[in-house]
């Protein structure tokens, strides 16, 4: 040994020293096994943790409402929802032009009702306000064209907010109109549109020009028309009124020098008045000028949010903070409650059915055992459905089994027991379907123990009781653990056959996660529920890793 | 087992009384599967026996339930599908697994637990919680799909459900071979090498004869998974992608037909075929590994 530390390192028949050599060949191993799981990986990756990492972001996100109402939220943000005041008329007048272009868009309603999960009513106001918001459009228009027949003409409005080539194009206005309908449209807009907005315009014109560009991009990039020949939404004329009343028009007209500066000049003189956009909201529903609806707008105004999470454990977000929900809406902690006390009590159910059949399977010759291993694979592989529409044919009151209790009786025919849509429906299919989930396992593990062990302890002089109690027993507690854990990790998550035999009061939280996927639409409050499940169910799993270690999963 | 001479009469009543107790938890097992067949052949629309196949008359058994499964459009639509869904969904996790399986068992690669934990967890979510997840993110792959690619919608909806069971079906495609390589001898690989079989001929003709018999139980495994899958598809397909489970769940949970029981039956059947199948295989595979003397 002595001698090779002399003479320099090992070196392997290439004359590569033997370390790097080696090395170089690990690297090889590992690069190769590498290239061998990662198309899986991938796949695996795209098709399911990517699914699962978007449902745990959609519990937070909430950017509906900014999308929708981008200019509302800016605006609210200086409004204190604590306090006793309605929000001031800019915030009415950012809500009036923000909802109308997201009713343009028919997304009013979309928003409608996420604010209804939060405060019952909401979808009707935001419907309702959605098409009332087009009659003071229509009366500004009147009164603009009362003033000059060309302020009608289509034409008009073009030449004022375009920039022809050569004059400044205000990009930073065309970019946020881009992204705000990008967001409304769901897709992004590509048409053609043959329209900048003119800077000059909206120094002089900020409200109109906002209006306009929203419109043009819809107009030409949407919906793919000639925006200088489409008719112009009515926010248009009601901005213009709104810019040629507001503070400043004169000093700022005075700087302009576009198309149409006469016509503006007289638009100014002409004695318009200025639009009330409280009192338009107030016209078409009292719960505009009700505090409450503001504070909902606004309490849910963030991108992202824990409301869906408050709500998944009966509580809800105000501006005060988070606060328990009145009591009519408290659900869904019962229904956690529920859901665990009853994935314990199958697990109970399945320990004490299995076992005996585990100790007896263990301890029966190998061939017997097989014979009787059957009665346990066969429900293993019986699809579920199959299980489950057998239990609904048995538990029936015109079924099977009342039919046997009558038959001996047990009940009367008129007083048959109701098995079915209640939580005793769902425990015992559920213990009948997971049962082979504990036998399997614990049977795995006691065929491990010695049963010589049993035979000492008996000589040493314990009873059968002592002997089973202190000596059997702990040496079968990880089997039962295995089990337990196994088949509490499914039954809580379990959906179709509570769905089927659990009615109203033997339902699982998983179904209503279904129910506000499929019915309620609540996607957010959905995803919350499903991570909260997801935490408990891998916290499990993490127990059951250390108990049964990961590569020890037997299938068969 | 059989009881010595001198045991008490105590000791008898619980050796009995407890084969007893055993007995009736095999009846709780496998009486609600055997129920079902009988009363699939039932004459009336019941679901429970009537006194004419009480007393056995010819009478009260029919086969019409059977005739209206193989003749009703909506239940031959939907076996259809599942007949058409899940072969490629097996055959995806089998391809995939099977190489996966094999890179995992090789001696040296950099974390394993992470990656065999990430593969094995589509069986370890809720299915509830895929359902969840995978109708989100589908969906917005099936309508970038049918709007930027320009796909048949029908089309999307089969790849949707297809990618989903295959996902499902790999963590037991995993498990299985895994399990078989265990006890797999690295030397013949290297005694193929040795001899001058390249990569690609040592795998074909001396590593795959041998794990096949973990391939394929893996693979009915995975093939049960999406024949037997509901949930997911409910909430990822679409009316047109209506598999046999989706068909009973409905039948169940609306107008309960007892069509349903005689599919059940057909299905029974199936699933006798294929436990038959998987125990043989194991056992073949343990006798080709040298496990077990049998």
């Amino acid at each position: 040994m002595s001698d090779t530390a002399t003479k320099g390192p090992v070196l392997a028949a290439d004359g590569t020293p033997l370390k790097r050599s080696l090395g170089r060949a690990l690297r090889v191993q590992k690069l190769r096994a590498l290239a061998l799981i990662a198309p899986l990986l991938a796949f695996v990756m795209i098709s399911f943790i990517v699914p699962i990492g978007d449902m745990l972001f959609r519990s937070v996100e909430n950017q509906i409402v900014e999308h929708t109402l981008p200019y509302t939220v800016e605006e609210l943000s200086d409004w204190d929802a604590t306090g006793d005041a309605l929000p001031g008329e800019p915030v009415f007048r950012a809500m009036y032009y923000d909802l109308f272009l997201a009713a343009e868009m028919k997304r009013h309603t979309r928003l409608g009702s996420r604010l209804n999960y939060e405060s019952a009513g909401m979808s009707s106001l935001f419907r309702q306000a959605g098409r009332a918001l087009d009659d003071p459009g229509k009366d500004a228009q009147k009164a603009l064209e009362a003033v000059d027949e060309r302020w009608g003409e289509r034409e008009v409005y073009f030449e004022i907010f375009n920039a022809p080539e050569g004059t400044e194009v205000d990009t930073d206005l065309l970019a946020l109109q881009k992204k705000r309908v990008r967001w409304l449209a769901d897709e992004k807009p590509v048409g053609e549109m043959l329209f900048a907005p003119s800077l000059a315009a909206s120094e002089l014109l900020p409200t109109a020009a906002r209006a306009y560009a929203a419109f043009a991009v819809i107009t030409g990039m949407v919906d793919n028309k000639v925006v200088a020949k489409t008719k112009p939404v009515e926010t248009i004329y009601l901005g213009m009124i709104d810019d040629i009343t507001g503070p400043g028009f004169q000093d700022r007209l005075a700087a302009y020098d576009g198309p149409q500066k006469e016509a503006l000049a007289a638009l100014a003189s002409a004695g318009l008045t200025a639009p009330d956009y409280r009192a338009i909201f107030e016209d078409t529903d009292k719960e505009w000028v009700d505090i409450e609806t503001w504070r909902v707008i606004e309490t849910h105004s963030d991108a992202y949010t824990a409301g869906y999470f408050l709500n998944a454990v009966d509580m809800q977000k105000t501006p005060q903070g988070a606060e328990i929900q009145p009591e009519n809406k408290r659900v869904l902690v019962q229904l956690f409650i529920r859901t665990l006390i009853m994935s314990l009590t199958i697990m109970g159910a399945c320990i004490l059915l299995g076992y005996p059949v585990a100790w007896l399977l263990a301890n029966l010759p190998t061939r017997q055992a097989n014979v009787l291993l059957i009665l346990v694979l066969l429900p293993f592989w019986t699809s579920l459905l199959v299980r489950t529409s057998a239990w609904k044919v048995l538990l029936q009151q015109q079924g099977v089994i009342n039919d046997v209790l009558v038959w001996i009786g047990f009940v009367a025919d008129d007083s048959r027991l109701v098995l079915i849509n209640n939580q005793f429906g769902t425990i015992t299919a559920m213990t009948h379907i997971l049962l082979p989930f504990m036998i399997l396992p614990m049977y795995s593990v006691m065929q491990t123990i010695n049963p010589s062990y049993l035979r000492a302890a008996k000589s040493l002089g314990a009873t059968n009781w002592t002997a089973f109690w202190r000596v059997y027993f702990p040496q079968s507690i990880p089997g039962i653990g295995a089990g337990s854990i196994l088949v509490f990790i499914l039954s809580i998550g379990y959906y179709i056959t509570p769905e089927i035999v659990g009615g109203t009061k033997g339902i699982f939280i998983s179904n209503r996660i279904a129910y506000h996927i499929s019915y309620s639409l609540n996607w957010g409050l959905a995803a919350a529920l499903g991570t909260i499940l997801l935490i408990v169910v891998l916290a499990l799993y993490w127990c059951y890793d250390k108990i049964v270690g990961i590569d020890n999963v037997k299938l068969g | 087992m059989s009881l010595p001479v001198y045991t008490t009469f105590g000791q008898r009543v619980w050796h009995y009384g407890f084969r007893v107790i055993c007995g009736l938890v095999f009846f709780f097992l496998i009486a609600p599967i055997l129920v079902i067949i009988p009363l699939s052949f039932n004459a009336q629309d019941f679901f429970t026996f009537t006194p004419e196949m009480l007393s056995f008359d010819p009478a009260g058994y029919s086969l019409k339930h059977y005739e209206d499964f193989f003749t009703n459009n909506e239940w031959q639509r939907s076996f259809k599908n599942s007949l058409i869904i899940a072969p490629i969904a097996t055959i995806i996790s089998v391809t995939l697994g099977t190489l996966a399986a094999i890179g995992l068992s090789q001696s040296h690669v950099p974390f394993r637990r992470a990656i065999m934990a990430i593969l094995i967890s589509p069986m370890i979510v809720p299915l509830i919680i895929s359902a969840t997840g995978m109708f989100f993110f589908y969906s917005k792959i099936g309508n970038f799909m049918e709007n930027s690619m320009g796909l048949d919608r029908d089309l999307v909806g089969y790849f949707k459900v297809v990618l989903a069971h295959a996902v499902l079906g790999i963590p037991f495609v995993i498990i299985t071979v895994t399990a078989t390589l265990v006890g797999f001898d690295r030397s013949l690989t290297r005694a193929a090498a040795n001899m001058g079989a390249n990569p690609v001929t040592t795998f074909f003709r001396v590593q795959m004869p041998l794990i096949l018999p973990g391939v394929i139980s893996g693979g009915l495994f995975a093939f049960i998974t999406s024949f037997d899958e509901v949930v997911v598809v409910l909430f990822v397909g679409s009316a047109s992608q209506k598999t046999l489970p989706w068909q009973m769940f409905i039948g169940l949970r609306e107008q309960v037909s007892p069509t349903i029981l005689a599919v059940a039956t057909i299905l029974v059947g199936v699933s006798i075929l294929l436990l038959t199948t998987v125990e043989l295989l194991r056992r073949r595979s343990e006798r080709l590994r040298g496990l077990s003397p049998g």
